[in-house]
C-alpha cells in the first residue's frame, strides 16, 4: 500500500489545476474511482487525492491548488519523490449492468471520470461524457476525453465556453446508468435529475485514508460507512437525501 | 538479544507497543498490510453500551505537528463487538487485547466493563474517563478527582480483568486524579489522552470541525505527555501505559524512562500505517545503541 513514487511530469494545466504523472509500483490500484493519499513535507496529516489516471507503474492526478498541500506540489519538480499509500477506497464498480452509461464529473471532479471513461470504453460500452466548469477559463481535459469517446459535451455555469449550464442542464440524454463525480451541490442536482441507477463519488475530510480513525463516516440507508474505504463511491440507493 | 518483554500488572506483553485506542479500529484493516501478532497488543476502539455514529463531519483538522479530532466515539455498541467482533478476532490476532471502553453514566461503563471483561481475549480493559468529544461523560468524568474515584471502584466491581483508567491531561493536576485512580482499585492508568484544542478557517472563518473543538495528538504532544506520565509515575505505584506523540523507537525509550511500562502508538498509524512494526523492528537496535539489554529495567529510570 505505501509506496515511494516519483514525479515524471508536472504541469499546469489551468491558471489553479495542475496535472502530475508519477513513475513506481502501482500495483495496488484495483479500479478507477479509487485514490492516493500523499504525505508532504511540514504537514501533519497526508492529503488525498482522487486517481485520474494509472497503468504498470504509471500514476497520474489532477489537483486544485487550495491550501498548503497542493501548493507545495504544485511547485514540485520532476525527479522529486512521494511517499504515497495507494489503492485506498473502493472505486467504482464496472460490473453493474449497462450499455449506455453517462458520466458527469463537475471542476476537480472531472479527473476521475477519465480512467473511467477508458475502463468503460474498453467493455465496449457506449458512453457519454457531460464535464461541468463555472467558466472557459477553468475547462480541462476536453481534448483528452474527446480522444477516448465522441460524445463529449462541456458546460459553463457562465455560457463562455461550450454549452450554458451546469451538467444537470436541459438533460434530455440516452443513458441507462450514471457515474459521477464533483462536489455535494452538483452530485445532489445529479441525483435528483437523473432517472436510473448510478454510482456517486463523495468527498469528506479523512485522518488516515483506510478506515481506521473513523473521522470521515457518514451515513446511508445501508448503514455507517467511511467515505475513505467504504467508498468514496456509493451507489443512488444507498444515499439519504 | 535484547530482552523487549513487561509486565503490565500481570500480563506479560512481547513488547510494549501498543496502537491506542481510536487509531487502530479492531485492527481488521492493519492486519491486512501487517501481522499484527508481532504487536505487545493494542487497544481497540472505545467502545459504548449504544452504539454510537459519533459527531457530525468534519471530525478531522490538520495542525502543525499533530491533528485534531472529534470523532465522538463512533462505534457499533457492546453487544456487537463482544458477539461479532471478537470471534473474528481471533482469526487475526491471537494475544490477549486491550479493551477500551467509554460511557455517559457509570451504570453503563460498568455494563460494558462487565461485558468486554467476559470475553476471553480480553487482557486488559482500558476506562476512557476522557474523551474530550462527548457531552455528558468522558472528560466530565475524568477532570474531577472524586468523580474519577467513584467510577473507577464501581466499574472495578463489575470488571474481571486487570482494569487501566485512561487519563485526560485537560486538568490542573494530573497527580491527585491518578492517586484516585489507585485508591478505587485500578490496576493501572493510560495516559495523556488528547488535549483540547481548535481551529479556524480563515476563508470562512468558521471551526474547522463540526463540534467547533476537538481532541489534539500527535508529535506535538510528546513532551507533554513525558512530564504527565513523569509525575503520575512518582505519585503512584500503578503501571503506567505511556500515549502521546509517539513516533519512534527512541520515542518509546524516552517514554520509558519517564515511567511508562508500556507505549501507546496513535496518531502515527494514521499517516504510516507501518510505524508500530517499524517501531518494533528499530526497538533492538535501539536499545543496544543506549546500552540497555532488558528494556523492562529503564522503567521510571530518569536520572534526578
Amino acid at each position: 500500500m505505501q509506496q515511494i513514487l516519483t514525479i515524471l511530469t508536472n504541469k499546469p494545466l489551468t491558471s489553479s489545476v495542475y496535472e502530475m504523472t508519477l513513475s513506481g509500483n502501482t500495483d495496488k490500484i484495483t479500479g478507477p474511482g479509487q485514490f492516493v493519499n500523499f504525505k508532504l513535507l511540514g504537514l501533519y496529516l497526508r492529503r488525498p487525492l482522487s486517481i485520474c489516471d494509472y497503468g504498470k507503474n504509471y500514476l497520474k492526478v489532477i489537483y486544485k491548488v487550495v491550501g498548503k498541500g497542493t501548493e507545495q506540489m504544485s511547485k514540485m519538480l520532476p525527479g522529486e519523490q512521494l511517499d504515497v499509500l495507494l489503492g485506498l477506497g473502493n472505486g467504482y464498480d464496472l460490473t453493474v449492468d449497462t450499455k449506455k452509461p453517462i458520466l458527469l464529473g463537475g471542476g476537480v471532479g472531472t479527473p476521475p471520470m477519465y480512467n473511467l471513461c477508458k475502463k468503460l470504453k474498453e467493455l465496449g460500452k457506449s458512453v457519454t461524457v457531460i464535464l461541468g466548469f463555472n467558466t472557459k477559463e477553468e475547462v480541462f481535459y476536453e481534448e483528452e476525453f474527446k480522444q477516448i469517446v465522441d460524445k463529449v459535451i462541456i458546460k459553463t455555469a457562465d455560457g463562455s465556453y461550450g454549452e450554458k449550464g451546469f451538467v444537470t442542464s436541459d438533460f434530455s440524454h440516452e443513458y441507462d446508468y450514471v457515474f459521477t463525480c464533483g462536489p455535494e451541490p452538483m452530485l445532489k442536482a445529479v441525483y435528483n435529475t437523473t432517472t436510473t441507477s448510478g454510482q456517486y463519488s463523495f468527498e469528506e475530510r479523512m485522518g488516515c485514508g483506510f478506515g481506521a480513525c473513523m473521522g470521515c463516516t457518514c451515513k446511508t440507508k445501508y448503514g455507517n460507512k467511511r467515505i475513505c474505504k467504504d467508498g468514496p463511491v456509493l451507489v443512488k440507493e444507498e444515499i439519504i437525501w | 538479544m535484547v530482552d523487549l518483554k513487561v509486565n503490565l500488572a500481570g500480563l506479560v506483553l512481547d513488547n510494549p507497543i501498543v496502537p491506542a485506542s481510536g487509531t487502530f479500529g479492531y485492527g481488521e484493516e492493519f492486519a491486512s498490510l501487517y501481522d499484527i501478532n508481532i504487536l505487545g497488543s493494542f487497544s481497540f476502539k472505545g467502545t459504548t453500551a449504544q452504539e454510537r455514529f459519533g459527531n457530525p463531519t468534519p471530525r478531522i483538522a490538520d495542525c502543525a505537528n499533530g491533528m485534531l479530532n472529534s470523532v465522538g466515539l463512533q462505534n457499533p455498541g457492546v453487544d456487537y463487538v463482544c458477539n461479532t467482533i471478537m470471534p473474528k478476532m481471533k482469526t487475526y490476532f491471537n494475544k490477549p487485547v486491550v479493551a477500551n471502553i467509554g460511557g455517559f453514566s457509570i451504570e453503563e461503563y460498568c455494563e460494558c466493563a462487565k461485558k468486554v471483561s467476559e470475553c476471553e481475549q480480553v487482557g486488559i480493559v482500558e476506562l476512557n474517563v476522557s474523551c474530550p468529544n462527548v457531552h455528558g461523560g468522558g472528560m466530565g468524568f475524568g477532570t474531577d478527582a472524586k468523580l474519577v474515584y467513584n467510577v473507577t471502584s464501581a466499574v472495578k466491581q463489575n470488571c474481571k480483568k486487570p482494569l487501566f483508567v485512561k487519563l485526560t491531561p485537560n486538568v490542573t493536576d494530573i497527580k491527585s486524579i491518578a492517586k484516585a485512580c489507585e485508591d478505587a482499585g485500578a490496576n493501572g492508568v493510560t495516559l495523556i489522552n488528547t488535549m483540547l484544542g481548535m481551529r479556524i478557517n480563515l476563508n470562512t472563518r468558521k471551526p474547522i470541525l463540526a463540534m467547533r473543538a476537538g481532541g489534539y495528538s500527535g508529535k506535538a504532544v510528546f513532551p507533554v505527555a513525558i512530564r504527565m506520565i513523569n509525575d503520575v509515575y512518582n505519585t503512584i505505584k500503578l503501571p503506567i501505559m505511556g500515549c502521546g506523540g509517539v513516533e519512534t523507537a527512541e520515542d518509546v525509550i524516552e517514554m520509558m524512562l519517564a515511567g511508562a511500562t508500556a507505549v501507546q502508538v496513535g496518531s502515527a498509524n494514521l499517516i504510516n500505517p507501518f510505524v508500530c512494526k517499524e517501531i518494533i523492528q528499530d526497538l533492538p537496535i535501539v536499545c543496544k545503541k543506549y546500552k540497555i539489554k532488558k528494556l523492562s529495567d529503564i522503567i521510571g529510570g530518569v536520572n534526578g
